[in-house]
Order: C-alpha cells, then structure tokens, then sequence
C-alpha cells in the first residue's frame, strides 16, 4: 500500500485555485465558495493553510455576500444558504469570524425556516434536509442557534427518518449516505442523536464497504472517496464506525491518489479534483491516519477550530 | 468530476476543450450582466436558455428565470400565460436530458408545475422514460412522489408501481425502499385490503425472499426484510419493562459501617449510608409524559410533589428510562418500621412514545421500606478503605434468597397473537433450508431467532436459541472479517441477554466482596470480567447491581449503564474505552464513588467517536461552567481538559484509578484531583 502524498495535493491544491480558465474551472464558476471550502479545509488538515493570503481569501468571501446577509456562490452570483455556510466554514477556519456581521448572516438562515421546521435554501423555497443541517451549523457557528426553532427543525428532520434508519431530502425520500450525514450531523449539533435507531442505521452504513475496501453511498451503487466522508462520519457520531475495515478502507483512498501530480479521485485511476481531494483527505482524517489533523465529523471543520469556538471564552 | 478516467488530454482534445470553456465563460458573464440589469427580452432569455442546456448546474440561471418569468407574466394575457411557462417546462426538459441529477432543474420544474398553469399529464410519461433510463435516481423518484401528490394518484397504484418495477428487476433499492414507505402508510390507515396486517406481511414475506433467494449478496431486499420482522414483533404501545424496586421486594436501609449481609436476595436489597433513593422505571421504548399525574406514588412518608427525570444524555424530553430520587433526610423514618410504597403508572393518560402511541397497560408495583440503623454521617477523618479488585477478595454466593426473580419481576409482554410466531418460524424454516450457508442467511436466521425467543410467551423459553445464535454470530464473524465487530457486538448483547436473564445464569457471576477490615458492609458484586464483551446491554435486568467487574472485556463504550442508579463501585479496567466522552453516562450515577479506568485508551485517539453522545456545549446539551473550570484549570488549555472536566465535574469519587492510559501524565493528575475535592485514593495511592 502507498502513503498520502501530501505534499503533492497541497501542490494540486494550490494549481487548480490558479487554473481558472480551464473548462471544469468555469463549469463550477457558480459554486467557488464550496470550492474555497473544500480546498482551504483540506490545506488545513495537512497543515498547510498558512500557505495562502488570508486576507485575499477574506475579502473575495465578504465580496459574494448580498444585502439579505447570504453569500452567493461567486461574486455576481446569488445568494444561497449552501455558500452561505461555506464562507462562514472558511472564515472559521483563519479565525475571521469576527469580519462578519453575525446577525444579519443570521436573520438570513432564520429568515429561511419553513412552518413545518424545514428550511429552503434561498427564497425560492427548494426544501430539502441539507438545508437544515446547513442552517443549524451555520448558527452553531456564529453561537445563535437559539434564534431558530430547534424543536421544529428536529422534528422536521425526523420526519424524513426511513424503514432502515436513513434519511432522505424530504419525507419519503430514499435514504442516501450523504443526505445521512447531513440529518446525524444537523441531530449531533442538536444533542438529539437518541433519536437516531443506531443500531439500525449502523448497520445500513457499514453494509456500505463493498469489496475493494471503498464505500458506496446506496445500496448496490459504486464505491465513491466522497463516501469516506459523508458515511465515515456518521459511523463516527454514532460510535459505530468500528463496523467496518478501516485498513481497507485506508488502502482504497490511497489507491485513488494521482502520485504523481496529486490530487485524489473518486475511484483508483479516474480523473482527479478538489472535491474528492478534500473527501479523500478528511476521510485519513478520521481514519486517524498519521500526520493529519483531526477533523470534527459533525461541523467539517479540523478539531482545533470547533473546540477554539465553543472552549474559549 | 465522477467515472472520468484519468488521463492525459490530446493535443487537440485540449484546444476543443479550451474553444468550450472560452465559450461558456463567455455565456456566463454575459448572462451574469442581464440578471445584474434585470434584463428579461427575448435575446437574453435565449442566453439563458441556452447556458443552463449546456452547464443545468449554474442555479443562478434558475432563479434568472423565474424573475423572468414574474416580470413577463405581469405583461402576458391570459393566452400567453400557460406558453410561457410551456418554454420553461421544455427548458427543463433538456436540462436534464444534459444532466439528470441537476437539483436546480428539478426544482425549476417544481416550480413552475406548482404554479398551476400547466398540465401535468405529461409528467408521468417523462418521468417513467427518466426511472427507465436510471431505475435508481433519487432525483426522479423524488419527483414522482410530488408529481403523485399533486394528481391524486392512490397509494395503491403506487405500490402495484413499485411491485412492476420490482418484478422487471428485483435488484432497485429505491422500489423497495419506496415500496416500505407506502405500505407504511396504508397499514398505519388501515386503509381497505391493509387492516389485516397479517395477512399484508405475509405477502411481503413471501416478495422479499424470492428477491433475496434469487441473489442473497445483492442487498436490495435485506433491509425490507429487517424491518418486516420489525413490523411483526414490536410492540408499538409503550409497556413497562422493568423497575427498581421491584414488585413486592423489600429495601432495608442501614447507616455507615454496619453489618454484612446474610443471604443473597435479588428481589431485596440492602442500601447503606445513602441519603436519597432512586425509583427506576424501565420501559420498552423512549417514553415521554412521566410527571406526578401519570405516574402516582403513594406513601405516609412522602411530603413532597415528586419531579420525575429522564435518564438521557440528551437534553431531551423523552427517554427509556425515568428516575425519581426520594429524599430520606427529609422524611421522619423510624427504626425497625417498615413502610409500604406504592407506584401506579399509566392510569391516566399521558405517558406518550415518540411515534405518538399512548402507553398501554397500566400496572401498579408495590414495595416495602424498611430501616435497619439510624443514618449517621461518617466521621471525619475515617474514610472507606481502597476498593480492591482481587480475585482473593472475593467469594462466591451459592445460593440466592428466592427463586425465580427474573421472571416474577418481568413486566413483558401481554399477549402475542398466534400469527407473530407462525410468521417467524415460517421464516426461520425457509432460511434454514435454503440459505443457511451465507452471509445474509445466517445474520437473518440470528435474528429470526432472537425475535422468536423473544416472543415466547414462558419466560424460562426466551432463552431457548442462545446457544445456536451465539454460534451463527460466531460463524459470521468469520465468515464476514470486514464487518466482525457489528457480529462481534450481536454477540456481546446475546450473551448479556442469557447471562442476566435467570437467577441460575446469573448465580455464577455474583461474589461477595471482602471487605478487608469487614467493618463496611459487605457487597454484593456481579462480576462480568473476562468475557470478550464488546458492548453492554441487558441493562434492564441488573438495575439492583451495586458492585459491577466489567474488567478485562473489549468495551468501547458503557451505553445504558446510566440507568444502574445503584451502581456505587464499578471497574472497567483493560477495556477498550477511547475517551472521556465514553465515560457519559456515569454522570447520572449519583451514588458511584469507586471507580476504575485503569489501562484504556483515553488519550490515544485523535477521534473521538463520542463526542456527540455525551452531552456537551458542542450539542448544545451543556452550559460549560466557565468560572469554576478557569479556577481548576489554572494555565492549562480548556481544549485540552474539557471533556475530563465535563465527566468528573459533577462525580463524588473516593477512589479512581486511571493508570495505564495516554492521557494520566502528571499535569492530568494534578488537574483531576482538583477536579475531584472527594477523592481519597487516586491509583491506589492514599491522597
């Protein structure tokens, strides 16, 4: 089995923030903020966030937000609440947070709570449980979760609970691993997890390690490195993650490294991006995979930063 | 980027690709000028058309739209209306065809439908060539249940739907799992054909295993299938499992350093030189509404209204487990009298599961006090002796008091009809014959079993399987090393299960301690050392243990354990503990004083996997007590001691041991006597 190579994603990191003419560059134009999310966590974890100007990255971020308090996924681009948590994600992670106004970026996630405890994520009413887990690490974040309705937003999430523990966008929704992530996540940072069957969901995510070690996101779909996120971390909130082969799993993302020019993919020997470079890395990351920083499994943030934001005065 | 492989553009590829990207970056900044002017003519229209046709993903060309078409409709007439959004259903249309997991394109179509200005008919034809093309798109099937909603097509055309699909091809997760969805509903209305659960099961029974017979490795139809046996056994009305005291049992209290015990009861209990006594009610599920009025306690010697607490590490309302202390200070008991208590739950309404079902078989226990010697403080200078945990220091019992306290304390299961068991062991004989040899066969056979056990009328047949699901579990750890632990802890719970279910099993494990000086009473300790547990269960039937040996097993976590009110002395040294998180939920132990942690693994993970399940300002679950920690905690970091500081903070321990862990360094040592002003002995050393 090979090593990380984490000199070289740094390396990959760093190009494709230089890259920005190249087709897949313009193609996700519209979603830089989760681009900036994805890549500046990752740089973190392997300790190399000090490699970037802090106050470029600020300035571009306090740039795409609009006067409802949201930020939009690039400069010109709408607001959203899903890069509304990005921006908030980044500016954690330089210890920035205090270059925001915290209310109206507040009133901005309240203002998007449906009656039924849902929230859309922007004002054209898409309802989907993302967007609570967004919406109620976003406020966490900024020490405001007392502004919405914890109640309803936990009882809305329930309602999505399926027959084999998972969770869907909205109620009736098949369970997907990623959507899973976002219900335990938005139910941990609740304290709300003794609703969750444990045992039952516990056993439907590790089912998802398929032979080659990788996980899939479904039932009988394909192993994908963003798996070793969104279910890993789930497994980890709800202390089942000794269920599966964390050696297999280890081995799986590191076969799905580019060694030579860096960069992970979402399987071995497929074209690699920032995306699944962040997922792979966050995923040793929880895998306690030497010489990485710890990463919180329910804000996606390293250790340090979440415990600077709620263990200091 | 997903299924690309990786390779090395062409020369030329590379120029196509970078004549597109200029292309489309042009299309984008010139559709980002329209949306900024609020430009809505046809020409910029156009542009956006045809940016979202080429990149559906780009949402802020959605929104362009529906402002687009706000702005146009205040200047349509009533012809043009439904044309108008006509151009936007096509639009969507092709967008998917570009990409069909395009979440802003779905919503779009949403959007518009819900508007009310077009047809719907065409809805079903687009989505059946969509589920044709990926039988398992989330995003279709999403789509199919709003579009379903908004026709008013039945449940029922729905399920026979789900049956087609399934019957093309078994092997569609999303069939099944919408197929359990609808069922659901139609069982939970009753619905005309569904009111015979029975009979609707054994169908689904009879579905699911051709699916799973046909390949018993592809996982479609394994979890439909848990949850069938789900829907056969459980209950959904909340019962009462299990309490402390039990019916007819008698509590003698006695004060500091007093007399041994004689024989060994488990139906009655000796408590010493404690203040307060716990009232423990265990039920099948999470329960809410427990409070004065639902539940009544009856006693010449209660003064006072009594609050009543869920035993949860959550800050919720609802919880399997509800304590209320009794406060004995303040009651006036006198020597040698015995006083009768007596509890009636569920009488009146208001006892609630999470799933909105009310309680459902109001019972009544009734228990005896009785005080020994008078409650006296213990005196200065004279502490309890170090707890040791050496086999020389125990003696086996030999006999117990009464027989048969499990079952006559068993609160279970009123009555099951006939059809529950006919249904699980129709099953378990198919499994055996055909599909004993595999992975699938084998966990469901094990769990076909525990539910058939499980459903036993007679208490003394509840355990009548053990012996062959232990070995099934056993086999599979084997046979499936990828997920050894999952059997590993079916295992643990099993096993826990046939240890505590019977005074005869449970006989073995129960010790006196010797006390070296013999001055303190003597304990009774249930030791569970040395039997490769790897997680705790069978709570409910140890909430009498005061002394618990869980050394030397392979735990990871102590879960449930917060409701052994009892527990006063508790050794979980050479586990597999990894933090401090793990150590939860004794912080509802009240009554715990020796406790011993020595060689875990607090300290050696990067990872904490309970971090979300021990309540904590990270869950909002906690109020950090900031002032306190900063006088304690002096220079060192909160980060660093915060969850050491979140578990001792609210203990009163005498005695800890916590050698042989990463995290016992000297600093950590000074900190957790400060943490602790009661301790007395910290790893076997007098303090």
């Amino acid at each position: 089995m090979g090593e990380l190579v984490a000199d070289k994603h740094v390396r990959y990191i760093l190009s494709v923030e230089k890259k920005k003419d190249s087709f897949e560059s313009v193609v996700m134009e519209h979603l830089r903020m989760n681009g900036a999310y994805w890549g500046l966590t990752a740089l973190d974890i392997m300790g190399k966030l000090d490699t970037v100007d802090t106050n470029e990255v600020v300035s571009w971020i306090m740039s795409c937000q609009h006067e409802s308090g949201g930020f939009g996924g690039n400069v010109g681009h709408d607001p959203h609440i899903l890069y509304t948590l990005s921006a908030v994600q980044v500016l954690a992670l330089f210890n920035k947070l205090d270059v925001v106004d915290v209310d109206k970026v507040t009133n901005y996630i309240v203002s998007l709570q449906n009656e039924d405890g849902s929230f859309s994520g922007d004002i054209w009413g898409e309802v989907d449980t993302r967007f609570s887990y967004i919406a109620i690490c976003c406020v966490s974040i900024l020490h405001r979760l007392d502004r919405i309705n914890v109640e309803k937003a936990v009882k809305y999430i329930i309602s999505c609970k399926n027959m084999d523990g998972g969770f869907g966008c909205t109620p009736g929704g098949e369970s997907h691993a990623g959507q899973i992530f976002c219900c335990v996540g938005a139910l941990a940072i609740t304290g709300s997890l003794d609703l969750i069957d444990k045992d039952l969901l516990g056993w439907w995510l590790c089912e998802r390690q398929v032979k080659s070690g990788g996980l899939n996101g479904r039932p009988e779909k394909l192993p994908d490195v963003c798996y070793s996120w969104w279910v890993l971390s789930s497994l980890i909130m709800i202390d089942r993650v000794h269920w599966i082969s964390k050696e297999k799993l280890i081995k799986f993302i590191l076969d799905c490294q580019d060694t030579e020019k860096g960069g992970i993919s979402d399987r071995p020997d497929d074209a690699v991006d920032v995306f699944h470079t962040y997922f792979g890395v966050a995923g040793l990351s929880l895998l306690e995979y030497p010489g990485l920083k710890p990463i919180d499994p329910a804000y996606a943030l390293p250790v340090d930063v979440v415990d600077q934001i709620f263990f200091s005065k | 980027m997903h299924g690309r492989p990786r390779k090395p553009l062409k020369e030329e590829d590379e120029s196509v690709l970078s004549a597109k990207a200029e292309k489309l970056r042009l299309l984008q900044s010139q559709f980002l000028a329209n949306h900024q002017n609020r430009i809505y003519s046809k020409e910029a229209l156009d542009l956006s058309a045809k940016l979202l046709e080429n990149n559906p993903e780009c949402y802020t060309a959605w929104n362009y739209r529906k402002l687009a078409v706000q702005h146009n409709l205040s200047q349509s007439d009533s012809d043009s209306v439904a044309s108008l959004f006509d151009q936007e259903l096509k639009l969507v249309e092709n967008a998917l065809r570009k990409n069909f997991k395009s979440y802003g394109a779905w919503h779009h179509r949403k959007w518009v439908l819900s508007k009310g200005h077009s047809s719907i008919d065409h809805e079903m034809r687009l989505l059946n060539g969509f589920q044709k093309a990926d039988p398992r798109n989330f995003h279709a099937w999403n789509y199919r249940r709003f579009v379903t909603d908004l026709m008013k097509r039945s449940d029922e055309d729905e399920l026979k739907y789900t049956e087609e699909v399934i019957g093309e091809n078994f092997s569609n997760y999303s069939a099944w799992h919408n197929r359990s969805a609808i069922l659901s509903n139609l069982l939970k209305r009753k619905a005309e054909g569904f009111s015979h659960k029975e009979k609707v099961l054994q169908e689904e029974y009879e579905h699911v295993r051709n699916a799973i017979f046909t390949d018993p490795d592809d996982q479609s139809g394994w979890f439909y299938h848990l949850w069938l046996i789900d829907q056969t056994v459980k209950n959904d009305a909340p019962l009462l499992v299990s309490s402390w005291p039990s019916r007819g049992s008698t509590i003698t209290l006695n004060g500091h350093g007093n007399n041994r015990l004689h024989g060994l009861s488990l139906l009655n209990s000796t408590l010493s030189g404690t203040t307060t006594l716990p009232i423990i009610l265990y039920f099948n599920q999470a329960v809410e509404g427990i409070n004065s009025s639902t539940v009544a306690v009856k006693s010449e010697i209660l003064k006072e209204d009594l609050v009543w607490k869920p035993l949860s590490v959550n800050n919720s309302s609802t919880a399997q487990v509800w304590v209320v202390y009794l406060k004995l200070g303040n009651m006036e008991l006198q020597l040698s009298k015995t006083y009768s208590i007596e509890i009636t739950i569920g009488y009146s309404a208001g006892i609630v599961s999470s799933n909105g079902y009310h309680y459902g078989y109001p019972s009544q226990i009734a228990f005896e006090l009785c005080v020994q010697t008078a409650h006296t403080e213990p005196v200065e200078g004279q502490y309890p002796k170090l707890t040791s945990w050496k086999d020389s220091d125990f003696q086996k019992v030999d006999h117990f008091e009464e027989s048969n306290f499990v079952a006559s304390t068993d609160h279970h299961i009123p009555t099951t009809s006939n059809w529950c068991r006919e249904a699980i062991d129709e099953e378990i004989t198919n499994y055996q014959d055909l599909l004993s040899d595999c992975k699938i066969g084998k966990l469901t056979l094990a769990r076909l079993l525990t539910a058939l056990d499980l459903l036993s009328p007679e208490h003394d047949k509840r355990k009548k399987h053990t012996e062959e699901i232990l070995k099934l579990y056993t086999e599979l750890m084997k046979l499936d090393p990828t997920h050894s632990l999952y059997y590993k802890d079916e295992h643990s719970l099993v096993l826990l299960q046939q240890i505590t279910s019977s005074e005869e099993s449970l006989l073995p494990h129960c010790h006196y301690y010797k006390d070296a000086t013999e001055t303190n009473t003597s304990y009774v300790c249930l030791r569970l050392q040395n039997l490769l547990l790897s997680r705790m269960g069978s709570i409910k039937n140890l909430l009498w243990v005061q002394m618990l040996d869980l050394s030397h097993n392979e735990l990871r976590s102590i879960e449930g354990l917060e409701a052994m009110q009892l527990l006063s002395c508790l050794n979980l040294s050479h586990n597999k503990l990894g933090s401090f998180t793990a150590l939860g939920p004794l912080r509802s132990l009240k009554s715990l004083k020796v406790l011993n942690i020595s060689h875990n693994e607090l300290g050696s993970h990067s990872i904490d996997t309970r971090r979300y399940l021990c309540s904590s300002p990270l869950a909002h679950t906690e109020v950090f007590a900031w002032d306190r920690f900063e006088i304690l905690c002096g220079s060192y970091s909160a980060t660093k001691f915060w969850e050491a500081f979140l578990i001792f903070e609210s203990l009163n321990l005498t005695d800890l041991n916590i050698t042989g862990n990463a995290v016992a360094d000297e600093n950590f040592t000074s900190f957790i006597v400060k943490v602790l002003p009661t301790l007395k002995y910290l790893n076997d050393e007098e303090l």
